[in-house]
């Protein structure tokens, strides 16, 4: 039995590995350019260049990203980022207004006929009949596949069981999510796009729907989703931080918040004299106090460096406090890029 | 309900997810896309107000009434109205309502993005609002029987004549549905139904009316449609060219303004 009808079946599920290019970004983030030439076949997503206006407002301005098959990559990016804007050319429901769009090597404008059978969309505004039940709406869409998971099983594992008979209106914000959710899962898609999948939900219907994304991508299915739930793009393979249409920084959640650039910060009463300090390390490093108390030493830190930060603490008869090599977490990387002001 | 508690963590194993997706047959997906939004419809009181109730209403009163003069028997005259009246309801006024909301909420784009192209979708439409055409002929022919109405005529005009009216109908509630906000078509699709049952001959025949109005309310689709069946089942002839040329244009019309015009959202 053919797996993906006239397409070969997922590779074995690759990491994502973003070809990378040091473009002048702020403080050394990772940053992907184009895709690597040639990626087509392998990658779910490519996304090259894509520009798209409504009316005199251009949402996005030239983004370019891959998803390798079988692997999850994350769009986070405040409000009118350009993230929904991207997933809905992505699934054809909007024209690029320039730069080019492959998915599953189709173009999902012109071939959104051939592509959507083989993809599963959850819609931010859900898109359910608001006087539908629950179960009929799932059942209805469980009809538009071939071979689709049971709808009945859907039901169990989202814990929509209960509300079966309920009309789609009278639904909890995160009931509702959970029934999308389980709208774009039933045609077993070899690609999903989910945007926003867990806004609304409880913590425990949000560890659900972790366990299931972690399941699907072990079977190979390739995910895109958004969220403005950072700890949920730290188990993503990639992670693609956008901001007024653009790529700021991509990469694996790691790469985006390894002390890539060299960094060590500690705490220490302020006011500190770092010249002993800077005598002590080896040339090439710089120590400061951006803020009172708080040192950032960098350079090429090692573990030499925090015994020499440590030993000049001990000369100056502080203890310090906090002293991190580790880069900053996900949420800190991704303020320090798209700004704390609110939009 | 499920002995399964809805927070427990479920165990996924290897291989549950694995991709397989392929399309449902056309044929499966129009029953299933058409299915849902009768059964959306028959739970809908104001749709079944619309398209049962206040036909059957208007056939109840002006046959036992005497509120308006119609030619004995009164059934046979009020009859042709009556369908009218229905088709009208139905094909139109709550076809472009549901139209426009199913626009609104997104289920069109949900639908199309679970595989359902438009002709699919807009096929589906069709397919249930026919379905409830011949649901209300059924109500209705039954209610009239029951009054004493005996059709004359050819029933296969009649059957024409309701599928043409059928396709202008739905066509024109595709167009004012698929291109204006859910609200304005609330609004207009009312004020359109009051319309042409004023001028559609849906109460009396338009031979009664003052000869522009006539003019006017034959070239209106509930006109066309209402006289022809006038035609075929009070006076028992064929509907002439008039009302099968008018009804085939506004189908025409519609269309052509669906395909060019209509909005997934």
């Amino acid at each position: 039995m053919p797996i993906l009808g006239d397409r070969e079946p997922p590779p074995a599920r690759p990491r994502a590995a973003p070809t990378r290019c040091t473009a002048a970004v702020p403080r050394g983030y990772p940053v992907t350019g184009v895709p690597a030439a040639g990626a087509g076949r392998a990658d779910a997503i490519e996304v090259v260049e894509l520009r798209r206006r409504y009316g005199s407002v251009l949402a996005v301005d030239g983004l370019s990203f891959s998803v390798p098959r079988g692997s999850t990559t994350v769009l986070i990016g405040p409000n009118g980022a350009g993230k929904t804007s991207t997933i809905e050319c992505c699934e054809g429901f909007a024209p690029a207004d320039g730069g080019s769009v492959r998915v599953l090597g189709m173009d999902p404008w012109r071939e959104a006929g051939r592509l959507r059978p083989r993809i599963g969309v959850m819609l931010q505004a859900g898109g359910a009949q608001p006087a539908a039940r629950t179960g009929e709406m799932l059942r209805l869409l469980a009809r538009c596949s071939a071979r689709p998971h049971d709808p009945e099983w859907l039901l169990d594992v989202l814990g929509l069981r209960e509300v079966e008979r309920t009309p789609i209106r009278r639904l909890s914000g995160g009931q509702a999510q959970r029934l999308s959710l389980a709208t774009a899962l039933v045609g077993r898609p070899e690609l999903l796009f989910l945007d926003e999948p867990t806004a609304g939900m409880d913590p425990q219907a949000r560890g659900i729907v972790r366990e299931l994304l972690s399941a699907a991508r072990t079977d190979g299915v390739a995910v895109l989703l958004t969220t403005h739930l950072l700890d949920e793009a730290e188990t993503a393979d990639q992670v693609v931080i956008v901001d007024e249409g653009r790529v700021v920084a991509q990469g694996s959640p790691a790469e985006l918040t390894a002390g890539a650039s060299g960094q060590l910060r500690f705490r220490a009463p302020a006011g500190l004299d770092l010249h002993p300090l800077l005598s002590a390390l080896p040339l090439g490093f710089r120590a400061t106090e951006p803020a009172p108390g708080r040192y950032l030493v960098e350079g090429p830190v090692d573990p030499a460096t925090a015994a020499t930060v440590a030993s000049f603490c001990a000369r100056a008869g502080v203890m310090p406090s906090g002293l991190d090599a580790g880069g900053r977490s996900l949420e800190e990387v991704y303020l320090d890029l798209t700004g704390r002001q609110l939009r | 309900m499920t002995d399964r508690p809805a927070h427990r963590a479920p165990a996924f194993p290897a291989g549950t997810f694995r991709p397989d997706p392929a399309p449902a047959g056309r044929g499966r997906m129009l029953a299933a896309a058409a299915g849902l939004e009768l059964r959306i419809t028959s739970r809908n009181g104001e749709q079944l107000l619309l398209a049962v109730v206040i036909p059957v209403a208007a056939l109840l009163l002006l046959s036992l009434t005497r509120i308006v003069s119609l030619p004995d028997p009164r059934v046979s005259a009020v009859v042709p109205g009556v369908l009218t009246l229905a088709v009208l309801s139905a094909g139109f006024t709550s076809q472009a309502i549901t139209t426009g909301f199913d626009r609104r909420y997104g289920v069109l784009k949900r639908l199309s993005a679970a595989g359902m192209g438009r002709g699919l979708l807009l096929s589906g439409k069709v397919a249930a609002t026919s379905a409830v055409v011949v649901g209300q002929v059924v109500v209705l022919v039954a209610v009239a029987s029951a009054l004493g109405w005996r059709p004359h005529g050819d029933l296969l005009w009649a059957v024409l004549l309701l599928a043409l009216g059928v396709a202008a109908f739905v066509g024109l509630a595709l167009l004012l549905g698929g291109v204006l906000r859910a609200e304005a078509v609330l609004a207009l699709a009312n004020l359109v139904w009051l319309l042409l049952v004023a001028v559609g001959g849906v109460v009396q025949p338009l031979t009664a009316a003052p000869a522009w109005l006539r003019t006017v309310g034959e070239l209106t689709p509930a006109g066309a449609l209402s006289q022809g069946l006038r035609a075929v089942l009070q006076d028992g002839h064929a509907p002439g060219a008039l009302p099968v040329v008018v009804l085939l244009s506004w189908t025409v019309l519609g269309w052509a303004g669906v395909v060019r015009w209509f909005r997934w959202q």
